[in-house]
This record gives structure tokens, sequence and C-alpha cells, in this order.
């Protein structure tokens, strides 16, 4: 496996004037008010580890005051780190010095900021071009650049307009864009889209994701919304009081949340967008075959108390469903093999990545569960009925752990 | 019983050894200003009175339109028939070299401040006593160190306006959005290009509310300077007080008050993003053919659009 695009080990920031004495205390196990109390000192982010691998989207989950707006901040050396290590495709940050720091921030990481932090006295060409005129490239390869990054976020036809005759969305576009041109591996997002209303969020919220598929960058994601977090994030780290509490992926955390804090997010998540069917899949507790006699599996459907049961050919993919009115009759009139005569198309499919959102009408309307197929048809499992209730009440949720 | 402490004396003392030490410095300035002022002096007074008054009508409208364009004309046609234009224009010229040399001090030092906490610090209460030292002390040691005449004026004048032109400086800079800061910062972009390609175009309007009140201050402080014969509206005023007149006392202060307010609204102009912006609108207009199509908000290709 590749080594990760950016580690960070053992991250910590203190701000304030005896920060060797609060770094003594943060590593005896002090909280912060305690460290605040003794020192005058603030912990904003101790001792933080995570790994991020190429083409991952990873987010940072924390409400204001949680050091995530630091923490993402330390990453580029905005923020002169007080101990740990950020590594950069295995370049340690903190060994650079100031020429080569801005070197690896022009060409190996790019930020966008919550409030856009566009220049205003500039086009939208010149903003998107930024990292390429600091870097000092011709204004031809500037202006190609620039304008191939409006067009992927789709604000070709404004480049000659300045930021302040933009809505909210196309600004933190062109945001975007000036990220893109710098062509870095590393993408640093602070809260992207806090400052949007809420359809727009949902708009550059699909943008991103588009652009993810095709560009597959190595995202750090910096949000206070868990929602957000849940249906960008690959893996999501959830920060406290500048401390990692939990670390996984959103299904994880939806189901098992480390402790009360996370308890009291995931509460609020809808989970429907969350959860997949991969996530809520079973082994059917009954599969028939096509040729299986159907005396045979009437009465193995009689046993299992089900009035239908999904036929597989030879590959495992879903000829058709067979149900228990119809197999009597083939008895009835002695069929000794099940065929065309005793499938009926009642039932419904998806796939696993799809989210329970998209599904859950189909849930329950048929005699067989909602199948669960591969890109090939082949049958994966079935979600009962009650598996999906399961997962969308909230409240065993709580305390929780596997 | 606390003895008395000769502080004054030191200070004539310091006085008497800078003449002694460093004369051919004071002479060197002293020399360089009353070029400047004579020549602008010149300038300004050899043409007929129309010349000029053209010129600052058609400024007035570029900057801030018709209504300032109308004022300057009325303003300045009234200054003519009162027989004070040489005058006018001779305090024109002093105020415009002493604001021209107090903001290429203030701002520069401005943005030290900024820029470093030791400058700012250091700096704050040489402001704080420049400020609230009464005006005619300034021009004490301006007479022993140039005379009489137009220099000490415009030295004066110098050390009077250069207070909030450094103050607004800095402030205009630091309160520049840190997140723009950050931004170029993210980029990689050198401490200088951050300071040229952000931190001064941003902090601009409030670096030329700087300089307007540069320019306010010379003018008000050129009447003083009058005191030490220079020449103008200064010498005007301070000849219509010694001698009780109240007629042209109060042509003189009328004079001065109408190129005041003229050079305050001119200059305000500056301070404003809309006026500049609207220029450069205007700059960008006439280079595309079709400006309309650029500004027209069109469906962008994924879709998001929200108005304003």
């Amino acid at each position: 496996m590749a080594p990760p695009v950016l580690r960070v080990t053992g991250l910590t920031k203190v701000f304030g004037a005896r920060e060797q004495e609060a770094l003594r205390l943060a590593a005896d196990g002090h909280g912060r008010d305690e460290i605040l109390r003794r020192t005058g000192a603030t912990l904003a982010v101790h001792d933080v580890d995570f790994a991020v691998e190429r083409g991952e989207l990873f987010v940072v989950m924390g409400l204001s005051g949680s050091g995530k707006s630091t923490l993402v901040r330390l990453l580029n050396r905005l923020i002169e780190p007080s101990a740990g290590t950020v590594e950069v495709d295995g370049r340690d940050l903190r060994a650079l010095d100031d020429a080569a720091l801005r070197t690896v921030r022009n060409q190996k990481i790019s930020m966008v900021f919550q409030h856009f932090a566009l220049l205003p006295h500039r086009t939208v060409r010149e903003n998107a071009a930024y990292a390429l005129k600091v870097r000092g490239a011709p204004a031809a390869e500037q202006r190609q650049r620039a304008d191939w990054a409006l067009e992927t976020v789709g604000l070709i036809d404004r480049a000659g307009a300045r930021p302040d005759e933009l809505s909210g969305g196309m600004r933190q576009r062109v945001g975007l864009a000036r990220a893109l041109a710098a062509d870095s591996e590393v993408l640093l997002m602070d809260e992207p889209f806090s400052a949007l209303d809420p359809l727009i969020r949902r708009d550059m919220q699909d943008l991103l994701e588009r652009l993810q598929s095709d560009l597959a960058k190595t995202i750090v994601f910096i949000t206070h919304d868990l929602n957000e977090a849940m249906r960008l994030g690959d893996r999501i780290l959830m920060l406290k009081d500048g401390r990692t509490v939990q670390l996984g992926t959103g299904p994880e955390i939806i189901s098992a949340p480390a402790d009360d804090y996370v308890a009291d997010f995931t509460s609020d998540v809808d989970r429907t967008r969350v959860l997949t069917a991969g996530d809520l899949l079973r082994e059917p507790r009954l599969t028939a075959r096509v040729g299986d006699r159907p005396g045979d599996v009437l009465r193995a459907l009689g046993g299992a108390e089900a009035n239908g049961v999904y036929v597989l050919d030879g590959e495992r993919r879903v000829a058709g469903v067979a149900r228990d009115d119809l197999l009597a009759r083939a008895v009835q009139e002695g069929r000794t093999a099940i065929g065309p005569y005793e499938l009926v198309a009642d039932f419904a499919t998806t796939g696993a990545d799809r989210p329970v959102v998209e599904f859950v009408h189909l849930v329950g309307r048929h005699p067989v569960p909602l199948g669960v197929l591969d890109g090939d048809g082949r049958l994966l499992g079935v979600v009962p009925r009650a598996a999906v209730l399961d997962a969308l009440s909230a409240v065993p949720v709580r305390g929780r752990r596997p | 019983m606390i003895p008395h402490l000769p502080l004054g004396q030191w200070v004539a003392d310091l006085i008497d050894w800078l003449l002694a030490a460093v004369p051919w410095l004071f002479d060197a300035i002293s020399a360089v200003m009353q070029v400047l002022v004579d020549g602008l002096t010149d300038a300004l007074v050899s043409p007929p009175p129309v010349v000029w008054i053209v010129v600052f009508t058609v400024l007035a409208l570029l900057l801030r339109g018709p209504w300032l364009a109308l004022y300057a004309l009325l303003a300045f046609l009234l200054v003519v028939s009162l027989e004070l234009w040489v005058e006018t224009m001779q305090t024109l010229a002093l105020v415009l070299v002493a604001a021209v040399i107090a903001a290429a001090i203030a701002v520069p030092l401005g943005i030290l401040a900024a820029r470093h906490r030791a400058v700012s610090v250091a700096v704050r209460p040489v402001l704080d006593s420049m400020q609230t030292t009464p005006v005619f002390v300034y021009l004490i040691p301006a007479v022993f160190f140039f005379g009489v005449g137009v220099v000490p004026g415009v030295v004066a004048t110098i050390l009077f306006a250069i207070p909030p032109g450094v103050r607004l400086t800095e402030l205009g800079i630091r309160q520049v959005d840190r997140e723009v800061v950050e931004a170029a910062q993210a980029f990689g972009a050198r401490p200088g290009q951050v300071l040229r390609e952000v931190q001064l175009p941003l902090a601009l309007p409030a670096i030329m509310a700087g300089v307007n009140q540069v320019i306010m201050l010379a003018l008000s402080m050129v009447v003083t300077a009058g005191l030490l014969g220079a020449a103008g509206l200064g010498a005007v005023v301070v000849r219509a007080v010694t001698q009780l007149d109240v007629a042209s006392g109060f042509e003189g202060g009328l004079a001065v008050v109408l190129l005041a307010v003229f050079l305050d609204r001119l200059t305000g102009a500056f301070g404003q993003r809309s006026v500049l912006s609207r220029f450069r609108q205007a700059r960008a207009g006439r280079q595309r053919s079709a400006p309309a199509a650029d500004t027209a908000v069109r469906p962008s290709a994924v879709g998001a659009q929200q108005p304003g």
C-alpha cells in the first residue's frame, strides 16, 4: 500500500506565553480549563494523530472552539505547531525553512477558506491564477490553468467579473478554482460551505463530490456539520477540546459512537443519507434455484413463514421471485421444476452503495425483502424492513458499542 | 524641597549643539524645500487664474461629480474677486509640498508599525505627544533651525500633519481581513508580496483617509505658519489680526475655508472604494466592445445561481 500523502503525529498547539509548562501539564492529562487556569495558556490542539491516503476525503468534525480551524492551519504551518510532526509525502514540514515552506504551500498544499478570502481588487480569473502568479508562471500558463479551473467549477463565463459582483456560492467556486489551479496534491478546506445558505451548500457538496471522483485529490475537510461530514467524508475525525474523540467512517461513528459527545451529534444526523444498503445487508434466509422442485421450495417457505423467495440462476443472478400461491398451483399441476411459469417480477432491488433514503419506499412492498445486487446483477444479500426500521431508530444508539 | 530640573535648558542646548554640529543638513533641507515651494507657487501663479480654475473644476468633476465641480468654479471665482488668488495659490503650494512630504514619511512609518509590534509600541507615544503639543511650540525649533520665511512653516506643518497619516495607515493595514492575508500566505506568497498585493490595496481606503487628514491638518497649520513670515493666506490673516482689520481678516479666513472644503471633498473621494472602482469600471468599459455581455448574469455550467 502506498504511504499516506499526509501524516500527522502528536500534533499539539498551545497559544500563550508559558508554552512549555502548558505542554507538560497537557502531557500529564490535564484538561484545557485546568491548563488555562494554571498557566494562562490555551491548549488549542493536543496530541492529534492521523494519516490521509492519496485520494481520500478526510473530514475533521467539531464544534466551534474544538480546535479544528487551528488544526487545519497547523497542517500548512499558517500556525506554527508547538509539538508533533506534519509530513507531506514523507517530508516533515517543521524541518523546512521559510523559502522551502513557501514552495510547499505553493505547489503541494492548497487551501479553501470559510469566507472565501478572495482578493476583492482582482478579477475572478486573476484570483484563480493566484498560486501561479506567486510562483512566477508565464502569463499564458496562468491564464490557461485559471481558465481550466474555472471551467471545472462552472464559472468560466464570469472570469472577467470581480468577486463583489458574485453570489456567495459563486465566490466559493472561485476559492475552489484557485486551489485547483495550483494543481496541488493536498487540499485543505476550512469550513468551505458553512457561510453558504442550505441550497447552495447542497450544490457545492455535489460539485465537490463530482470533482473528487474526477480529480481524486487528498482532502482535509473541516466542518461543524455532521450531516456534511457523513455525506462527504471517507473517514471522519471527531475533535473535542482539541483532542481526538473518535476516528472512523460515517457508518462506524453512527452505529458505535465513542462517547456521549459523539452520540449527541449522531442523534441529529439524517441516517437515511448516511447508511447504505451495504450497511444493512444480510444473508437471505432462503433462496431457491432455477430447476428446484416446487414442492420442496413450498415446504421450505412454510418453515420460514415466508410468502416468496428469490430464485437464482447458476451465477447467483436473480431470475425472479417464486410466490407461494404460484408454487402451490405448480404442485397441483404436477410440474417438477421451477421454470418461467412459476416466476414473477414481484421484487425490488438496489445497489450496495445506495443510501437508505433512495430505497426506503421500496422496502416491505413485496413478498420478498429488498434485494441488494452487485454491478453484475448478482444477489449480495437482502434488506428486510425490520433492518431499515432498526437502523433508523435513533434512540438505542447512545451507549451502544460493539 | 524638589530641585529645579533644567529640562528646557537641555532641549535648548541640544538644539544649539545640532545647529553647530550639522549646519549643512539644515541648509540642505532648507534649500530643497525652498525650491519645491517656489517652483510649485510659480506654476500655480504664473498662468492666468482661469487656467487653473478650469483644471480644478475638471478634476472635481472627474473625481467627485458635478456638484463639487460647480463648487470649485464658484469658490475659486470668488477668491479671484476678493483679490486673494495669488495668496491662495501660495498657500496651496505650501500645503501640497508639506502634505506630500508628510504622507511620504507617514505611510511607510504606518506600514512598519503595522508589521512590527515594537515599532508600533515605540511610535505611539511619540505620535501622542506630537498631536497634543501646542501648535506654536513647533514653531520655535523650526525658526531656530530654518530661520524665518516659508521653510520653517513647511517643516512645522509636516511635523504637525504626520500623526494621523501614521495612525490611519497602521489601522488600515491591521484591519485587512485576516483570512485574505492567510490566503496569500497559504499559496506561498512572500511577506513583501502579501504587503503589495493584499495589505496595501485593501488598506487603501484607510490610508487615503489618512492622507486626507494630513492635507487638512497641513492647511490648518499653514495659517499659523504665516506668523513666521510665510507668504500666503496665513500672512493675510496675521496682518489683519495685528492691524485689527476685520474686513480683510474675514476675507482671508473665508479663502482658507473655501480652499479647505475643496481639498477635503476632493481627497475624501480617494478614500472611497466606490470611486476607485467606478474609475476602473469606466476604464474597463472602454477596453471592452460590449461591456454589458460581461456583467450580465448567466447560468453557470454546474447550476448554482444566487442573485446578488
